[in-house]
């Protein structure tokens, strides 16, 4: 095993009897149980890890945690290969195959680092300014830009692992496992609160792990252990590590995503990747702490440039010291405290700047003599290639650092540790409605003001005082232990000695130089400098949403995590204004990424949509039928015979329907049932036209309109008894039209004594159509009499058919005599079978959809939603006459209305072009030779006539119904299509309608 | 996503339930002595209000029922819910069936 040139003995919490292989970038390396990729690396003394974004300068891990902008790599291969992952948050697993991204050809030689000498040509704005002229070429530009910028690459194989979702509910959601969210958890799960504690790391604790910390007289760490396995043992209380609270919705509606580590990379069994946590709690303690700020100055963002926190954190828990002499640069009392750390590693302080005047409490008295301490300064440069040689101090002058060029000295260093303030986490209340907003006495945000049953602690409320955090923390629980109705508050008291708090900041927002290529990073993700920040405020971007989008600070994969106080901050100094009245941009979520995987969790595949089938689904699989998509039912749409095209089947369907019988499954059509006195007045207001009139045993046609005139529904209702009705909608507004009834009855019409039932899925309807049709229904009746004169025309029976009640109904949409069938669906089956076996001897054919929609088509009836779009009246149909002395239905006011009335109407017509015309193409009201450049229309449904051997198509047209014999020009969705066509009535079969009454 | 109280199921998730916006909206006893505009104006204009607004929803995933409830449009919360065609808990707002004009 290779030695960890950089790993410290005796602390942090990994492993070390268990290492672990893994390849980074081609290379193999060799960590702990317990390692973060970015420690193990860090630990084998790997700087270079990544490119930045644009300039592809050289990067290093920068943070710890979801805050680094830097080491976005790719893990895993082929299906398990996840893009963009964060080394810092990445466990270490045995066989883990992890590279950089957005390099090529390689990390340590990248082609497109020339962007960074060309940096003052690709200033913020560059691709906007650049790429807008000529617009025609932008399809040649985004190809290339998109090459060169890009980050992690999409796997090209299917995930092998699942991801899975979980509903919980809890009384108090804790989100962050610091002292403050333990203490919260402890003592209301204490109290027989379900309490529910998520923390995104694999450590509870927070980042409080210095030794000299206790906490009732054990060390730090000691009580965080002791806490988390009395946690677990409680029934109630759940402890979820490695899980970020991502989403924060209403009413308390949190979203956490769990990652589950796995335990190598070759398993060939599905396992479960992450877990998506849908919380619903009556009360989120948001215990978020603090993210550390970094401070800005020339080539901040070299390898080798480090967070301070980051540096204190890979010390206590991964025991890994990333340098041999570091300078370190803050603005507050952590550098001392990282100091002795630093110094406990054994690690050579070259120097320590302070940009207050003088420190707190004599902090750094102890240091005196050992290495030089600048106060009142700060860094002004860093210098080296890929990883940082040296750096330099200046002066600092109101918040801004100055450097004095010539005699910048410059102190040799292998890291650089940066301490320039406290952020407190506020991204999850904000997204809950707190109202955040800069706070001048921490230089950072605040949350000014929260929302009901959301409360915050610790850090992430502006409070870096251990024990008053904590028993701050216990009055906000004791209010929320009231609040779900125990009033015993458990005595627990939490005593903490050795903890220092941390006292005020004094920012330095950026160095002032007279260098021009200033290369001071605020967003390191996105390479935004200080000068993109003065281009944007030269160029008038000056409020805070504007300046993000124009230099896109704070848009990349963190979404700004350390850049934005920073960069508001400079902001403010460049544009004279305080902070507080600039505002902050508003926080979205996710906190951090996302998955799609996690997002979908296992509705893939089959699972995405619900399927409907027919009780018959089984038949017509067997039959070969090709299937359609209508809403999610899989409907026959045409059953080819020895591979038949679509269009030689339809036409087949459709001659033995005219000829001979056919028979179609129309289960999916809504039903449903009416019972009550006022059924028959409830039919009379729904529809256009009037229903309490109808007898028993009869049926009727009848159209439906929304309150604004258009109509939205069609379909046949019969009179079962006295009092049942049955409804009949189409198929794809099954749902919408009982729901839209029901609306009605419940909310306008409560006096009206009806019930509703939805029977549709109840009853399948087996349709037989054709001259034979009667034929075939004989064979099924009985005693019963169908002859014509005692089963006319849109009239119903009872049938018993092989003992089975059935309602037989004697309507038509084909044009043809025809019996829709209505069975219990556990009979359809086999009747269907029957039906198949009786009407051989008339060569029954089945026929799907297509042949359904070409014969009514050739009959001329509308289908909703291709006769009607939501803008169409029943009197540009034709249905006028159903209306006649009507009123007091849905939609009757509005279709007097002024707009609604005219001539100018569209109006279904019949169209018979010269050759096929797809649906949607536009109707010209001259031939082929005019000049007439205005539509006058649509065509709505276009079909090849299978009986009468032409192209015949209906149309919505302007005043249609004036202009039927005249010549007109249709034009297809494409230029070159033009076709000349005449205007007939709608109706192109049997107009009289002699073949329905036989 | 919002927690609904349903008057008959209690505090159920925002997924059960379909929008059915403004309750303040009342449909004319009689639509025809309505004139074009009193008439669109029912048909189309909402007040879109900042702040409370009593609307109506229906528990299509659950019992059914069509009910109000008084929903603050900042902040989401939602204090009272009641039955379609009763009056306001306070009596103090207009909403649909239970004052139309008679």
């Amino acid at each position: 095993m290779k030695k960890q040139p950089f790993r410290v003995e005796g602390l942090g919490d990994i492993e070390r009897n268990r290492p672990i292989m893994f390849t980074f970038n081609g290379k193999t390396y060799t960590g702990f149980k317990g390692d973060t990729l970015a420690s193990a690396l860090l630990a084998n003394g790997v700087i270079l890890v990544g490119r930045s974004f644009k300039y592809h300068r050289p990067r290093g891990i920068f943070g710890v945690g979801v805050d680094d902008p830097n080491a976005l790599v790719q893990i895993g291969v082929h299906g398990r290969s996840t893009p963009n992952e964060r080394a810092t948050t990445t466990e270490i697993f045995e066989g883990l195959i992890a590279k950089s991204v957005n390099v090529w050809p390689s990390l340590r030689y990248d082609i497109l680092a020339i962007n960074n000498s060309f940096s003052s040509m690709l200033p913020a704005g560059f691709y906007y300014k650049t790429f807008m002229w000529p617009a025609s070429f932008w399809p040649i530009y985004e190809y290339f830009i998109r090459k060169a910028a890009g980050l992690g690459t999409v796997p090209k194989f299917e995930d092998p692992d699942t991801y899975e979702k979980k509903y919980v509910h809890c009384d108090l959601l804790i989100v962050g496992g610091g002292i403050a969210g333990l203490v919260a958890a402890h003592v209301s799960a204490k109290a027989g609160t379900r309490v529910i504690l998520a923390d995104e790391r694999a450590n509870l604790g927070g980042s409080k792990f210095n030794s000299e910390v206790t906490i009732n007289n054990k060390p730090v760490k000691k009580w965080v252990s002791d806490i988390e396995s009395e946690l677990e043992s409680i029934g109630d209380c759940m402890v979820l590590k490695r899980t970020t609270a991502v989403i924060h919705s209403d009413h308390n509606f949190v979203v956490l995503r769990e990652k589950i580590i796995k335990p190598n990379n070759h398993s060939s069994h599905t396992m479960i990747s992450q877990r998506l946590w849908k919380v619903r709690a009556k009360s989120v303690i948001y215990a978020t702490g603090a993210l550390e700020r970094p401070m800005v100055f020339q080539n901040n963002d070299l390898p080798g440039v480090m967070l301070g926190s980051a540096v204190t954190d890979l010390i206590h828990r991964y025991g890994v010291c990333p340098g041999k002499n570091v300078a370190i640069a803050g603005n507050n009392a952590s550098i001392y405290t990282l100091a002795e750390d630093l110094k406990a590693c054994g690690a050579n302080i070259v120097a320590l700047s302070d940009s207050r005047k003088k420190s707190d409490n004599n902090e750094n008295l102890a240091f005196d003599s050992e290495f030089p301490v600048f106060m009142g300064q700060a860094p002004i440069c860093a210098f080296g290639k890929k990883k940082i040689r040296s750096v330099s101090f200046g002066p600092v002058n109101i918040d801004t650092a100055i450097s004095q060029n010539k005699d910048d000295k410059k102190i040799d260093c292998d890291l650089l540790c940066l301490s320039g303030g406290y952020d407190p986490n506020l991204n999850l209340i904000a997204q809950a409605g707190g109202s955040v907003s800069f706070d001048t006495e921490v230089s950072s945000f605040n949350c000014q003001s929260i929302p009901k049953d959301i409360f915050l602690i610790g850090a992430a409320a502006g409070n870096f005082d251990l024990q008053d955090t904590i028993s701050k923390s216990l009055n906000i629980v004791k209010k929320i232990i009231k609040q779900n109705g125990t009033s015993v508050f458990p005595d627990i008291v939490y005593q903490t000695k050795g903890s220092k708090s941390l006292n005020a900041v004094s920012p330095v927002w950026y160095v002032q130089s007279k260098k021009s290529n200033n290369k001071q990073f605020v967003d390191l993700h996105n390479d935004v400098t200080v000068s993109d920040i003065d281009l944007s405020v030269r160029e008038g971007y000056k409020s805070i949403e504007h300046f993000k989008r124009y230099t896109t600070s704070g848009m990349g994969p963190d979404q700004g995590k350390i850049a934005n106080v920073n960069a508001l901050g400079i902001l403010s100094k460049k544009i004279d204004i305080n902070p507080q009245s600039i505002g902050t941009t508003r926080f979205r979520p996710p906190y951090t990424p996302i998955t799609f995987g996690a997002l979908a969790g296992r509705d893939l595949g089959d699972l995405a949509e619900p399927i409907r089938i027919t009780a018959l689904n089984v038949w017509h699989q067997e039959s070969k039928a090709v299937f359609e998509n209508v809403g999610q039912w899989k409907r026959p749409w045409y059953y080819p015979k020895n591979e038949e095209t679509m269009e030689a089947a339809v036409n087949r369907e459709c001659k033995a329907v005219r000829k001979s019988v056919g028979i179609f499954d129309a289960s999916t059509l809504g039903k449903i049932e009416l019972v009550g006195p006022d059924a028959g007045e409830l039919l009379n207001r729904i529809y256009i036209n009037r229903f309490d009139d109808l007898k028993v045993g009869s049926c009727r046609y009848g159209i439906i309109c929304g309150d604004d005139g258009m109509v939205i529904d069609d379909g046949v209702t019969s009179r079962l008894e006295d009092k049942r009705w049955l409804m009949t909608t189409t198929t794809g507004n099954a749902s919408k039209v009982f729901h839209w009834i029901d609306e009605w009855l419940q909310c306008e019409w409560p006096e009206l004594d009806v019930f509703l039932t939805s029977v549709s899925s109840h009853w399948s309807t087996i349709t037989i159509a054709g001259s034979n049709a009667r034929n075939v229904l004989l064979e099924l009746a009985g005693d019963v009499d169908v002859s014509n004169s005692s089963f006319p025309h849109h009239t119903w029976k009872i049938i018993k058919i092989f003992g089975v009640v059935a309602r037989v109904f004697r309507v038509s949409f084909t044009g043809e005599l025809s019996y829709e069938i209505n069975i219990p669906s556990r009979y359809a089956h086999s009747l269907w079978e029957s039906i198949i076996s009786i009407g051989e001897r008339y060569d029954i054919t089945p026929f799907g959809t297509e042949s359904l929609h070409t014969l009514r088509a050739e009959k001329g009836y509308i289908v909703v939603g291709h006769e009607t779009d939501g803008s169409v009246t029943p009197d540009d149909l034709g249905f006028g006459w159903m209306m006649r002395k009507r009123k007091d239905f849905i939609g009757h006011r509005s279709l007097s209305r002024e707009s609604i009335i005219g001539e100018k109407r569209p109006q279904l017509v019949g169209l018979l072009p010269e050759t096929y015309i797809p649906e949607g193409a536009q109707v010209l009201s001259d031939e082929i030779s005019g000049s007439d450049k205005q539509s006058i229309g649509h065509v709505t449904s276009s079909y090849n006539s299978p009986s009468l051997g032409i192209p015949i198509a209906l149309g919505l047209i302007q005043g249609g119904r004036s202009l039927i014999g005249s010549n007109i020009r249709i034009i297809g969705p494409s230029n070159s299509m033009s076709v000349n066509a005449k205007i007939v009535s709608h109706c192109f079969y049997d107009p009289n309608g002699d073949r329905l009454n036989v | 996503m919002l927690n609904i109280p349903c008057p008959w199921c209690g505090l159920r998730s925002e997924v059960e339930f379909s929008s059915g916006g403004e309750s303040e909206v009342i449909r004319p006893l009689d639509p025809l002595k309505k004139s074009d505009h009193e008439w669109s104006d029912y048909l189309f204009n909402r007040t879109n209000k900042k702040g409370w607004h009593v609307e109506r929803w229906y528990h299509i995933h659950g019992c059914r029922k069509w009910f109000h409830i008084e929903r603050n449009t900042i902040t989401h919360e939602i204090r009272s819910s009641w039955p379609i065609t009763e009056k306001h808990p306070e009596g103090n707002l207009s909403v649909s069936y239970s004052d139309r004009e008679q």
